[in-house]
């Protein structure tokens, strides 16, 4: 009994452990700036940027509230202390110039994202996705911009908004996450150095899925990208994000800011597949992933959903948000967060009704193996202004490791009468007689605990664009693989 | 085929369920094992198909000259051993679809054919379904949940029409089924047993019987065989309960 308890113990650990895919370095030269920051760190990215005064002072005027704050210390994760003058805050593929088409893009760069199964060449890839590769700090490419621009739809780095879009970066950057919103965020808002700008104007539907993908490939920089979509009135949009990097012994920092707009009957569908490496099996190494994502329903009937996959980093401490501002507006979070080893995941949502007749979705699926930590922190608030709102909530654990652990801290604050918020929550394990059945029908082991795993978080999966559910299907599969054959 | 189980001593938590059991099955058999509550009845069937909760301390079981102790459950299914469970299991977020494909191709890949793609396995699955009277919309719902104890039981004689294993154990089919669900049932059964397969209902309930007919009758007490005998052997319990016969 105990032998063969122990021989299931041994196929599951086989199963979970499988090994980063995604570990390997580029060799390229890059431009790094001294490690550091200070202010005229801070003036060097904005000059080596050609910002103008509005972005040059919304850097500086972050970074001395930044000065004034701590690094939080709320939560439940343990952190190892991170010395933020060790970090290099740009680093640059060098290129000698500005890159008009990616025949100019270094090949070994092409290469990488090759491996990373992104490709950029834009007749081989995927048919009706647009993407937008953003390697270490700056933002290499982005596909189908003609496309997009017949439609109206703009979607381009960060930093060719900023110098083709001033008016649209003053009126909007800044406004969901403010600078002094929380620690990193201040950091973000400080030395952010690229990342993702859509804007899609009124009365449009994007013909394509947007993508952003992330790689941090230095090994001593941290990666500060920052997303900003805004969806006007009558448009809908639906973006992903991926994300990898090499394995490096050191923790790396990756702090990012993704702002959502949606006015009137807009809606926004935001997903991401986050696969950062995640330290190796004795806990070593791995990127933290310390982001501020928020969305903001202003209009009437608009709609704002997250979904998110998140297998990697060392600690992933994350709360896409909704504030629901309009009535009848609707929020949705779906998360799958599945952590092995020593990685830690502190991640959950919070839905801020403000709006009479808001509607927000939670679903929640936390996979826990080794032993990890997971955990859901979830806020549901609803104003006393904001009369007959409806909150559901419901979030699932699954423990797979004997040592892991995990945890709902779910705040739920309402002031008026009129709404309803609801709660479910469970926890369970693989159950041996689940897995019996199963392999009794002629199915090995791993495959059945796939296929547990896989059904568990089928309701969060079918929320993802469905050129990218088979492939988070995949990534669990592959990270749940047996190390064998 | 033969399934030879000799001498079988089994435990589950320093508790010994199987006390030297003997039992052989032939090919185009029909076996009956009765018994009062506990005797062990499905355990045996548990054990045979691998359980891994239940150890076994002495004995050997083999089918078709194979040592089934050394082989994972898996491996038993793909050699034939089929388990009909009392109580199959839900399993969430897993259409039955696919659950019966990825069965479906396990076995293909074990006999080295090529794996089917779900449009051909649509085909071949609606034609099984119909013997079973099982409507389409049966294999869109998750595996077994929210079914009813019939569509559960009728859920597992499709998975064994569809896999044709060579060994079918029924442990309590007819629980859970009314009359006409039993015909449909076990007129499958009878349609898929062939010369090379057998068959080993474990059931409280004689009527199952009555569509079934056992070649032997066993019945079962305190984990092991106390009586084989023929049909007649049922009319006796019938008559006068399981006292008149230990």
């Amino acid at each position: 009994m105990v032998t063969e308890k122990n021989q299931q113990n041994f196929e599951l650990k086989q199963v979970i452990n499988q090994p980063y895919k995604y570990g390997f370095n580029t060799d390229i030269e890059s431009e790094n700036f001294p490690k550091g920051i200070n202010k005229s760190i801070i003036e060097l990215i904005s000059l080596k940027k050609n910002e103008n005064s509005f972005l040059k002072n919304f850097r500086l005027e972050a970074y001395e509230k930044w000065k004034t704050m701590k690094f939080p210390n709320w939560s439940n994760l343990d952190i190892k202390s991170i010395n933020f003058d060790e970090i290099s805050y740009y680093s640059v593929p060098k290129q000698k110039k500005k890159l008009a088409s990616l025949e100019e893009v270094d090949p070994e760069i092409i290469k990488t994202f090759e491996k990373l199964g992104i490709s950029l060449s834009e007749q081989k890839k995927l048919s009706n996705v647009a993407i937008d590769a953003v390697f270490d700090s700056i933002s290499i490419t982005t596909t189908f911009k003609e496309k997009l621009g017949k439609a109206g739809v703009i979607f381009c780095s960060i930093s060719d908004a900023i110098r083709d879009f001033p008016e649209l970066i003053e009126k909007f950057l800044g406004k969901v996450v403010s600078p002094s919103d929380n620690f990193f965020a201040a950091l973000n808002s400080a030395v952010f150095s690229d990342g993702s700008f859509c804007y899609i104007p009124q009365n449009t539907l994007c013909p394509l899925e947007l993508s952003t993908y992330f790689r941090i490939n230095d090994k001593d920089s941290g990666q500060f990208e920052r997303t900003l979509i805004i969806a006007e009135k009558n448009s809908s949009v639906s973006y992903l994000e991926g994300c990898t990097a090499p394995k490096y012994s050191q923790t790396q920092l990756h702090a990012a800011i993704v702002e959502l707009l949606a006015f009137e009957n807009a809606q926004i569908k935001y997903s991401t597949v986050q696969n950062w490496y995640s330290g190796d099996n004795l806990g070593v190494g791995g990127i933290y992933n310390f982001v501020t994502k928020r969305g903001i329903c202003l209009g009437n009937n608009s709609n704002i959903s997250w979904t998110q996959v998140e297998t990697g980093s060392a600690i992933t401490w994350k709360y896409p948000s909704c504030v629901l501002l309009g009535e009848n507006s609707l929020g949705e979070f779906y998360s799958v967060a599945l952590t092995n080893n020593y990685q830690q995941a502190d991640t959950g949502t919070k839905m801020i009704h403000l709006g009479k007749f808001s509607k927000s979705k939670i679903i929640s699926k936390g996979i826990s193996c080794g032993a990890s930590k997971n955990i859901y922190r979830g806020l549901v608030k609803i104003a006393s202004t904001a009369l007959f709102c409806r909150n559901f909530s419901q979030c699932d654990s699954f423990l797979l490791g004997s040592s892991s652990t995990a945890s709902t801290f779910p705040y739920l604050e309402s002031t008026n009468p009129t709404s309803i918020i609801e709660h479910e929550a469970k926890i369970s394990k693989v159950s041996d007689e689940q897995l019996f059945y199963l392999m009794q029908r002629g199915i090995k082991n791993d495959q059945a605990i796939s296929l547990l795993i896989s059904g568990f978080c089928k309701d969060v999966f079918t929320m993802l664009p469905m050129e990218f559910a088979a492939e988070a299907d995949n990534l669990l599969s592959l990270k749940l693989e047996g190390t064998v054959g | 085929m033969t399934l030879k189980i000799k001498n079988l001593e089994a435990s589950i938590e320093n508790k010994i369920i199987l006390n030297h059991l003997n039992l052989e099955i032939k090919d185009n058999e029909i076996h009956v094992i009765m018994g009062p509550n506990g005797s062990g009845k499905s355990t045996l069937s548990k054990i045979i198909a691998g359980h891994p909760a239940y150890k076994v301390n002495d004995g050997e079981i083999y089918f078709n000259e194979k040592n089934l102790l050394e082989l994972a459950p898996e491996m038993r299914a793909h050699e034939g051993i089929f388990l009909a469970f009392q109580y199959p299991l839900e399993i969430p977020g897993v259409t039955n679809f696919d659950f019966l494909r990825l069965a479906y191709n396990q076995k293909q890949n074990y006999e080295g054919k090529n794996e089917v793609t779900p449009i051909e396995f649509m085909s071949l699955i609606e034609k099984k379904s119909k013997e079973l009277e099982i409507p389409m919309e049966f294999l869109n719902r998750d595996l077994n949940q929210g079914f009813s104890g019939g569509e559960k039981k009728r859920n597992e004689i499709l998975q064994m029409v569809l896999l044709q294993p060579k060994l079918i154990i029924l442990d309590e089919l007819d629980s859970g089924l009314d009359i006409d669900a039993m015909k449909i049932i076990c007129h499958a059964i009878l349609n898929n047993f062939s010369k090379n397969s057998s068959l080993l209902i474990i059931t409280h309930y004689p009527r199952i019987l009555n569509y079934l007919k056992p070649n032997y009758v066993h019945i079962m007490k305190e984990g092991k065989i106390i009586r084989t005998g023929s049909l007649e052997l049922i009319e006796q319990l019938e008559q006068s309960g399981y006292q008149s016969v230990l």
